[in-house]
């Protein structure tokens, strides 16, 4: 047991950690900006903005998140030039974030569309009516509630882009999956021991996570 | 049954005088395959109370929520203080904003207090400063008698009471006419007239209204014409006690023989 001890001290497992917490924040917050943008084209008046967001969320809720990765190290950086840093690390971070955002946004985006949907009709009618245009409207009335009707499907949209989160390994960034297949190739006899190390890890990020979505729905629920 | 019923004071003249306030003229609305409202020609006067009745499915509702545009009609067309409404965008809701509207379950904005609902408009459309739009609120909340509910939630109050603060949420905008679609149906037989009694006093005040309930009470007590309503076409219009004791269609006497009975 010391030996495994050893074993744990000998790696960063924490450093490898906050990576991925680091990820999941920058990640959650852009996806969450872009997903409310993009639902509040799905419910726009405007057809063209409303064909945008659903091809948006279709090709991207659809697509592989590994091959997104791929795609921003294999295309986006290299032939489109987007880079976000010259240290090579940093901006493979960056190129993670991106597609951690663009790929969730599509998830966030049909979460508060479910929540949408749990806002009454009437409501949006008695916006209009008392004088409110499609923005103020949106931002005044109809978000506002969406939002507290779609906490327990953001919250399993936060717990998977948490999770997701390894697939930055993909794009070679330090992060804890990466330090797990390092861990077991130079210690094959605790794989047991360490994939289950990292495992709780998770657990551990995670369980908050749903504890604080199961309170936050039924604290802020709109009561009819 | 053209207009049989039509030796009501003249109203169907369309030329833009200054004293008709809402005007529509050869209005037509289809929902689909579905003729809701048929070459629908009405004026409304500053002031004047109008009551719809028919029975349902007949396009009061339809009519009621054309005027402001919830419902975009196909052809004809509205007129509100000699201005036609307009299409989209920030022009339509400046007019909507003139135009208070009661619906038949309530509509409070459900996340906010009471007296949030009533500030929301003048605060956000009015552009009036905080402090303005509370004291507007609270002697409004006042008047309709709910303002020692200012602090609660929508769900926390009855029906009847929800309703009153509609009106006065509606009312906080100033609006030259004010819709009132069904406004006491959804509500328990005791909350009926503590909301008609707000209504009857804003008649009394001269404001224009259109109403389409089946309150004859209120009619009776409110109303300067009864417009009756069948098939998407307004059938009948008179003064109310004329209408509801000598109707002169067979539409109207069936449909008035039918809620009389109970
Ligand atoms: N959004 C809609 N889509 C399709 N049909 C509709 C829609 N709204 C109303 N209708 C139909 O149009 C007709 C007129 O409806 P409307 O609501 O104006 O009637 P109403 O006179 O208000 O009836 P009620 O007394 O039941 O409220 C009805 O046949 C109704 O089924
Ligand atoms: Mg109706």
């Amino acid at each position: 047991m010391s030996d495994f001890l050893d074993v744990l001290t000998n790696y960063d497992i924490l450093g490898a950690y906050w990576v991925n917490i680091q990820l999941a924040f920058f990640s959650a917050v852009f996806a969450l900006l872009l997903g409310l943008v993009l639902a509040m084209m799905r419910i726009s008046p405007v057809p063209s903005l409303r064909g945008f967001g659903a091809s948006y969320v279709n090709l991207m809720r659809n697509t592989p998140l590994t091959v997104i990765v791929v795609f921003a190290i294999l295309v986006l950086w290299p032939i489109f030039n987007v880079s976000f840093s010259d240290n090579f690390n940093q901006n493979f971070f960056w190129l993670a974030v991106l597609s951690l955002s663009l790929y969730h946004a599509s998830f966030f985006c049909e979460a508060i569309r479910s929540g949408v949907n749990t806002v009454p009709v009437g409501q949006a009618e008695a916006a209009r009516a008392i004088g409110l245009s499609f923005l103020p409207a949106a931002r005044l009335v109809i978000m506002p509630q969406a939002f507290r009707g779609a906490i327990a499907p953001l919250g399993n949209t936060l717990i998977a882009l948490i999770k997701n989160t390894t697939v930055a390994a993909a794009a070679s960034v330090a992060e804890v999956s990466i330090l797990m297949r390092e861990m077991i190739e130079s210690n094959g006899n605790y794989v047991i021991p360490i994939f289950l190390t990292i495992a709780v890890g998770f657990v551990i990020l995670v369980i908050p996570v749903g504890m604080l979505t199961t309170y936050l729905s039924q604290k802020l629920a709109v009561s009819r | 049954m053209d207009n049989p019923g039509m030796d009501a004071p003249a109203t169907q003249p369309a030329e833009a005088s200054s004293d008709v306030l809402v005007s529509l003229t050869d209005v037509n609305k289809y929902f689909g395959a579905l003729h809701v409202l048929q070459d629908i020609n009405l004026d409304v006067k500053r002031g004047e109370v109008l009551v719809v009745i028919g029975p349902s499915g007949s396009g009061k509702s339809t009519l009621c929520r054309a005027i402001n545009r919830l419902e975009p009609i196909n052809s004809g067309s509205i007129t509100l203080d000699g201005q036609k409404l307009p299409e989209e965008g920030k022009p339509l809701a400046r007019l909507r904003a003139d135009v208070g509207m009661v619906f038949q379950s309530f509509n409070l904005f459900a996340h906010k207090s009471i007296l949030e609902n009533v500030t929301l408009g003048p605060l956000k459309v009015r552009r009036l400063k905080p402090a303005e739009a509370k004291k507007q609120a609270m002697e409004l909340l006042e008047r309709v008698g709910v303002a020692n509910q200012a602090n609660k939630l929508p769900a926390q109050l009855s029906g009847g009471q929800q309703q009153r603060v509609a009106i006065a949420r509606a009312l906080a905008m100033q609006p030259k006419v004010m819709l009132f679609d069904e406004p006491t149906s959804a509500l328990d037989p005791e909350m009926v007239n503590e909301v008609l009694d707000v209504m009857v006093s804003l008649a009394s005040e001269g404001m224009t209204m259109v109403v389409v309930t089946h309150e004859m009470g209120f009619a009776r007590k409110a109303a300067d014409r009864v417009v009756f309503m069948a098939d998407g076409r307004i059938v009948e219009q008179a003064p109310p006690d004329q209408f509801f004791d000598n109707p002169q269609s067979e539409r109207a006497k069936d449909f008035l023989s039918k809620i009389l009975t109970h």
